[in-house]
């Protein structure tokens, strides 16, 4: 696994409290990880700090799982 | 009780008789202070007189480009942004008939809608921190109505449902959304009403007085406070029991 990916997922499970293993690929942080849509803002600015980039807020709507958020942010690194 | 000490506070309107007295108790309470409104000389006596912890950011809040960089600029002066308390407010008087598409839209402009553009400005530290204080200063007219305030009651109104819609959205995150309804409260806005008019005001309010700026600013100090960590989409009204709601 990359380390972008180890590093998101770090995020996903300190902030939403859920186990590692349930963080896969296609798990989506609302359906799946018991987010709620307040939570998927708190995530993206997590994400921003982390890597130190800008997700604009449409960009911010179309990720919706853990590996749409990888994707997004290995490509905007 | 109410220490604000190691807090840091946007005030817009602090050049006006209730926001002064705002910013007067926030910062008697321990915070510090960011001072915002349009007129530079008043925000900065104002300032002088506070002595430390008090920074001057003036600002148009009819200029929206403007409206969205305050909460980072207090931000950057105080290190952190705590609490807003969003005091501006502009009236532009005129019985409905008459009432122009400017009348309207420069009263919801800069009462409501900047309002809105500053909340949404410190969302993201406030989360960031899971705490934070908004205080959106609303009026009685926004909850009965006057004749001749079209445009400020709806301003008014609409604060409320504002305050009321982001409380339920934020409250998780220990931020809490109130708003203050004041009466009729001696200051500039309302010395300009004649002696007759005053009298008249006076005989509807069972206090038979106007408020002071400094019973508003008591109220927002006390919303402020860590000790109303529990009161939130509210509206305090403070009216000398005219509108009892």
């Amino acid at each position: 696994m990359s380390d972008v990916a180890d590093r998101v997922k770090k995020i996903v499970v300190d902030h939403l409290g859920v186990e590692e293993d349930k963080v896969t690929d296609n798990a989506s942080f609302i359906d799946d990880l018991g987010a709620d849509s307040l939570d998927t803002v708190e995530l993206v600015m997590a994400f921003e700090e982390e890597f130190g980039i800008e997700i604009p807020d449409d960009a911010a709507e179309t990720i919706q799982t853990f590996g749409d958020a990888v994707k997004f942010i290995t490509d905007a690194s | 009780m109410f220490d604000l000490t190691g807090k840091n506070a946007l005030i817009t309107g602090a050049s006006g008789g209730i926001g002064g007295a705002i910013a007067t108790a926030l910062h008697g309470a321990g915070a510090q202070v960011a001072l915002s409104g349009t007129r530079v000389e008043p925000l900065e006596a104002l300032a002088r007189d506070l002595g430390e912890r008090a920074h001057v950011l003036p600002c148009d809040l009819s200029d929206a480009e403007a409206v969205d960089a305050l909460p980072k600029q207090a931000a950057e002066a105080m290190g952190s942004l705590d609490i807003l308390v969003n005091n501006a407010g502009i009236t532009r008087d005129q019985i409905f008939m008459r009432m122009s598409d400017e009348e309207w839209q420069s009263v919801l402009d800069v009462n409501l809608t900047s309002a809105m553009r500053l909340c949404r400005g410190v969302m993201r530290p406030m989360m960031k921190a899971r705490w934070g204080r908004i205080v959106n200063i609303s009026s009685i007219v926004g909850a009965t109505g006057n004749a001749g305030q079209a445009n400020y009651a709806a301003a008014k109104a609409g604060l409320v449902g504002l305050t009321k819609s982001i409380a339920y959205e934020v409250a998780s995150r220990n931020i809490t959304v109130n708003a203050v309804a004041p009466g009729f409260i001696a200051t500039a806005m309302t010395d300009k009403l004649s002696d007759d008019q005053k009298g008249k005001i006076n005989a509807q309010i069972p206090a038979a007085r106007m408020g002071q700026p400094e019973e508003i600013a008591a109220a927002v100090l006390y919303l402020a406070s860590p000790e109303a960590a529990y009161v939130t989409g509210s509206t305090l009204h403070v009216n000398g029991g005219m509108a009892m709601l």
